[in-house]
């Protein structure tokens, strides 16, 4: 058994006062091993997003304990990554100040901040663009760069709330790869919110199925297929196997909320 | 392997048309489509624009001239084009003309430089801060809205009617509004680009400076140029009622001896210049914000 990197219990969060009051997520219970990947599956409004950022600090939890590599989650920080759902490049940098522009806010020097962000656009693919802006790179360019300067800072955790949500199927499938050599590559601790199960499967070592009417986890299945995986394993029947184990999970949910 | 455009869940998945290289097979003989020109999203060259926009202003002096030269109207009412521009030419060669520009250009470009580096701060401040917002945004509001050609009066009683009071009036007619817009601009930065900053432990001070700023800057401007098309009406309010030099001023003396070709020829320069400085931000805007197209 790897050490815990994240360790959530029994966190609960709440939004609006009074009779408006709205239960989102309650009794969480959760650990990521280090250097695990763990997805995020659940229908829409079930508080994934939410939990991803009491995880990332930007929101403050109600109940419970948040802890990432044995110390008190108590807002954002920098030893977690985040990729936002939304395109978040300063439209006002090119491709690699963006990066920079992470680095510097880290406190690196200007030389170590324009070498590593070379660096990471080169682990995106993408040190042809260095100097586009953002408004010249297509959605998917856009991602990579988020990621790569996400990752630039060294965090211990990646959080990623739907990266892929905006790009089409092709898209999805080469960024996802790349998502898994960066993971190898950098070996650490991933979070991972989709609402597809498929890219669920395919990317975690495990993924949490979670439950509405308040938010809860409802299962969590063990994703044992062999690393490095090929685009090919979607076909496999073990594949088909998982894939089945958390859509069924998700539809019995999703009748027993009805 | 194929994928339909719905994800496991069952909801559509947006396709990002630029994202799909392999889309181009059809390599066909190329065929523009042509479009209408009176369509919404048709574009025109700058050349043609510029035809167009030139070819308006010449009928806009075309119709003026055949009222003239028809005699519908009086000259002392509406002198004609040429009689305009042999009085400015007149104006211009005497000199008179560029005292009156040069001193109104300063009191316009004083004043308002003035309201900017006072309105961007705050603005930037109060739509940032929620306290701030809550100490100014309602008092400026009720300020703004207060008529400015009612402080006339005021203002020549407060500070006399020496330079300070025409700067008085433009900056009170500006910088109360462009602490508004600016505030409106603020809040406008996309709430993850703060979040951003958050996750990097920037302080705020830090995400002010690096982040909502630079994220406002073009709306900013965008406000800076609309308050300066205000601020010659300001400038020109100042001028008609307690000035001894500038446009304003030379336009009430005409007034008082019936010369309508010298207050339609300052009017005309006053359009102009407030043309041409648009025209300047506007030029200005789209180099310092070159990021924001497509090449
Ligand atoms: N700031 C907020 N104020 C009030 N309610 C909120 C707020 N943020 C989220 N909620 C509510 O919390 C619930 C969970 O939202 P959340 O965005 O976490 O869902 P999600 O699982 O990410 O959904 P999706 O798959 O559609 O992104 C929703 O019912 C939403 O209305
Ligand atoms: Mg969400």
């Amino acid at each position: 058994m790897t050490s815990s990197e994240l360790t959530l219990r029994g966190v609960g969060k709440s939004f609006g006062r009074g009779n408006r009051r709205n239960r989102v997520l309650d009794g969480i219970d959760l650990t990521l091993a280090d250097n695990e990947f763990v997805s995020l599956v659940g229908a829409s409004g079930c508080g994934k997003s939410t939990l991803l950022s009491l995880v990332s600090g930007l929101q403050d939890y109600d109940e419970g304990t948040i802890e990432v590599g044995g110390s008190l989650v108590e807002g954002p920080g920098r030893d977690r990554g985040v990729v936002f759902q939304h395109y978040t490049l300063m439209p006002w940098l090119n491709a690699r100040q963006n990066i920079e522009f992470a680095l510097k806010a880290a406190g690196y020097s200007r030389a170590d901040s324009t070498r590593i962000a070379n660096e990471h656009l080169a682990l995106v693919g993408l040190s042809e663009s260095a100097e586009a802006y953002p408004s010249q790179l297509s959605g998917g360019m856009k991602q990579r760069v988020a990621i790569a300067r996400a990752l630039s800072y060294k965090p211990r955790m990646l959080l990623m709330d739907e990266p892929f949500g905006a790009l089409d199927a092709l898209t999805r499938r080469d960024m996802q790869e790349l998502l898994i050599d960066v993971w190898q590559h950098h070996r650490l601790t991933v979070l991972f919110v989709t609402h597809d199960v498929e890219e669920a499967v395919f990317l975690s070592d495990r993924v949490v199925v979670m439950g509405r009417y308040p938010g809860c986890i409802r299962e969590e299945v063990n994703i044992d297929l062999p690393r490095p995986r090929k685009p090919e394993v979607t076909g496999s029947p073990e594949f088909a196997e998982l894939h089945w184990r958390v859509m069924s999970s998700i539809k019995q949910e999703a009748a027993l909320a009805s | 392997m194929s994928k339909t455009a719905t994800n496991d869940i069952g909801e559509p998945m947006p396709a990002d048309v630029h994202e799909r290289e392999s889309s181009n097979r059809t390599k066909a003989t190329p065929r523009r489509r042509r479009r209408p020109l009176l369509s919404i999203t048709t574009r025109i060259d700058s050349r043609r624009y510029l035809a167009i926009s030139t070819v308006a202003f010449v009928l806009f002096v075309m119709l003026w001239w055949g009222i003239t030269a028809a005699e519908i109207v009086k000259p002392m009412f509406l002198p004609s084009p040429e009689r305009v521009w042999q009085r400015l030419s007149a104006l211009a060669a005497g000199g008179q003309l560029w005292d009156d520009l040069g001193i109104s250009l300063f009191r316009i470009s004083f004043s308002f430089f003035l309201a900017c580096a006072m309105a961007i701060p705050l603005g930037m401040l109060i739509g940032s801060f929620r306290v701030l917002d809550a100490a100014f945004e309602p008092m400026i509001d009720f300020i703004r809205y207060m008529p400015v050609v009612a402080f006339v009066p005021l203002t020549i009683l407060w500070v006399g009617t020496n330079e300070p009071q025409k700067y008085l009036i433009i900056w009170l007619g500006t910088f109360f509004q462009l602490t508004l817009m600016v505030q409106d601009c603020v809040k406008r930065v996309p709430r993850d680009f703060i979040d951003v900053g958050r996750t990097l432990e920037m302080r705020e001070w830090t995400i002010l400076q690096r982040i909502v700023l630079p994220s406002s800057a073009p709306a900013i401007w965008d406000a800076m140029r609309i308050c300066l098309g205000w601020a010659w009406s300001w400038l020109v309010l100042a001028e008609l009622v307690a000035a001894s030099a500038g446009m304003g001023y030379r336009i009430t003396v005409a007034q008082r001896y019936f010369q309508t070709d010298t207050i339609i020829g300052y009017v005309l320069v006053l359009g102009l210049l407030g043309l041409a400085s648009d025209q300047l931000m506007k030029l200005l805007g789209k180099t310092m914000f070159r990021y924001q197209e497509r090449t």
